[in-house]
């Protein structure tokens, strides 16, 4: 098994922190291989920005996607800009109110994840809702190991906004279908 | 302030035994656990975060974080903190290596153990500052001028930065010479698993000092300790009175620059202490060779897809295998020349125009084909161009 998930947005969304918390959950808190990396602009905020993980049950050699199995989008741009590679079963997450334009002719899962997170008061942790909602969809990684890279990785003083987030996410993500 | 390396504390400051994170930080934790106690440093993409790891950990370690005004200034300090008695590095990548070099020269002279880590781009000059190349293979051996033997490594993955910093010092040590770790951006910027050895699982090697009289102590002479052709190290502060010159000088050290035979055992000493080893101190790792009529010989970034490469390969039934250089200098000239006879090809892929390519055609017998397989711009070759180079063979 080898999987490669391609995560992006702008900068300041906090897609390096979610590809980090997925290899994360893959190799400290499971048993799988991980490697993850990043290209981003020279803004700190703004420009499109992706992280990438590959996940596998064996020892990865070359360490950047080869084509795309799992794409997440969470703003237009990078949508349009990394889409170039998916594989044909590709599975694709966006949030349909931060990537409005997303027909592209393929089944997507829509998860209102930025939603989620100005209902729980604080629109930073859209991305840990992404990371709730990939878990939904796709059980890759069990779900105990990805909650308990999120809580490694976030302050603590934002443990339980992050798992409020999380959960919520997942919960969507789990009913979610493909459109 | 005294530092001593106290092995809980500096577990204790890194945290848990398996974490997840990028290969400079790597190589900040493989300098802690090796035990050192000054960095100097400037920062520079893509080598950056090993200097920030060091200033958040280094001092919570019991040791002493400085960032000095430019690169220069960093290997000087280094030195100057080996001679005070400490494990001493600094980081840097392909601009900043290059204003290493006259003092880089000075530290294999004065025989000065300690660490430069390049976190390799590309260039000429500033480059391609983000992204990773091995631009630097050469110079690490040459580009200080005069003759002497380099001692380099070059990390293919994560836990390997941690791993080769720790033998970078132990090799340090032992030879009293500078050691190069030859990262590179890639391998530097990804986030891997790294388990953090116990300390049962670790071997440490400090320098052996001087123990001798003082009155007849010489510290540029074969040790008197072990019979070594490695001085035995007069620490500063502990009595001896040692003179420490660039100029080739004799064995107390002084200065004496006109006579032929003063150089050449000098010279031939600094060499050999080192070329001496060379079969007991190479590392490599081989895959799939057995029965391989192609072989990758590759090191450090690259061998990532060529590893990839070799096992589409081998899907395909092709015999193919690699050899990786985890030590690239001194260079395994034996072990290329017999692998040369055993396959008819060896593909060298390498992140520039071709440098250790230049050394493998040296050492290879005639009969064998060499390819250069190069590629510049800051990306690693794909596996599937190395594929197509294999069937195109």
């Amino acid at each position: 098994m080898k999987k490669d998930i391609r995560i992006c947005g702008f900068g300041g969304q906090g897609v390096i922190l979610s590809g980090f918390i997925i290899g994360k959950a893959a190799c400290v808190f499971h048993t799988f291989n991980a490697v993850q990396s990043q290209s981003y602009g020279p803004e700190a905020r703004g420009g499109a920005a992706r992280s990438e993980v590959i996940v596998s049950d064996e020892k990865i050699g070359y360490p950047r996607p080869t084509g795309v199995d799992v794409y997440v989008a969470i703003a237009q741009e990078a949508f349009n800009t990394y889409q170039d590679d998916l594989r044909e079963d590709a599975i694709i997450i966006i949030d349909p109110d931060l990537v409005p334009n997303h027909d592209i002719g393929r089944p997507i899962y829509k998860v209102q994840v930025q939603k989620i997170a100005e209902d729980l008061g604080n629109k930073i942790v859209t991305n840990i809702a992404m990371i709730g909602a990939i878990s939904g969809i796709y059980d890759l990684i069990p779900k105990e190991a990805m909650l308990n890279a999120v809580v490694d990785s976030v302050p603590k003083r934002f443990t339980d906004l992050n798992i409020k987030a999380f959960e919520r996410g997942y919960e969507a993500g789990k009913n979610a279908k493909p459109e | 302030m005294k530092y001593e390396r106290d092995p809980e504390r500096i577990r204790r400051v890194l945290g848990n035994k398996i974490q997840f994170i990028q290969g400079d930080m790597a190589v900040a934790y493989g300098g802690l656990l090796a035990g050192v106690s000054f960095f100097g440093g400037y920062p520079i993409t893509p080598a950056s975060e090993v200097a920030e790891g060091m200033a958040r950990l280094l001092p919570r370690c019991g040791g002493c974080f400085i960032q000095m005004e430019d690169e220069i200034a960093s290997i000087a300090a280094v030195i100057g903190a080996a001679w005070g008695g400490a494990k001493a590095m600094t980081a840097t990548s392909g601009p900043g290596f290059s204003l290493m070099m006259e003092n880089y020269g000075y530290a294999v002279m004065t025989e000065t153990p300690c660490v430069i880590a390049n976190v390799q781009r590309t260039g000429p000059s500033t480059g391609q500052p983000t992204l990773g190349a091995q631009g630097d293979m050469m110079q690490v051996r040459w580009g200080s001028h005069g003759d002497m033997e380099a001692i380099a490594l070059a990390p293919s993955t994560v836990q390997e930065s941690l791993d080769m910093t720790i033998q970078s010092f132990n090799l340090s040590e032992k030879y009293r010479h500078p050691v190069c770790l030859m990262t590179d951006g890639e391998v530097g910027h990804l986030r891997e698993k790294v388990v953090i050895p116990d300390e049962d699982e670790m071997e440490i090697f400090d320098r052996v000092t001087a123990t001798a009289d003082r009155e007849t102590f010489l510290p540029f002479a074969e040790s008197p300790t072990n019979g070594s052709k490695v001085p035995d190290f007069p620490t500063f502060g502990t009595g001896y009175r040692t003179y420490v010159t660039g100029l080739t000088h004799n064995e107390k050290g002084f200065p004496r620059t006109d006579k032929q035979p003063d150089h050449e055992r000098l010279v031939m000493r600094i060499i050999t202490k080192i070329t001496d080893d060379r079969e007991e101190m190479m590392d490599v790792e081989e895959i799939a060779l057995e029965d391989a009529d192609i072989a990758f010989v590759t090191y450090g970034a690259s061998a990532r897809p060529a590893e990839s490469a070799v096992a589409l390969a081998r899907e395909k039934g092709l015999k193919v295998g690699m050899l990786r250089l985890k030590l690239v200098w001194p260079f395994p000239r034996d072990l290329i020349t017999e692998l040369s006879k055993k396959v008819n090809t060896i593909i060298v892929p390498e992140m520039n125009l071709g440098q250790i390519y230049h050394v493998i055609k040296e050492f290879a017998v005639d009969d064998c084909d060499i390819i250069c397989a190069p590629k510049i711009g800051g990306e690693m070759h794909l596996p599937l161009e190395l594929l197509e180079i294999v069937e195109g063979c």
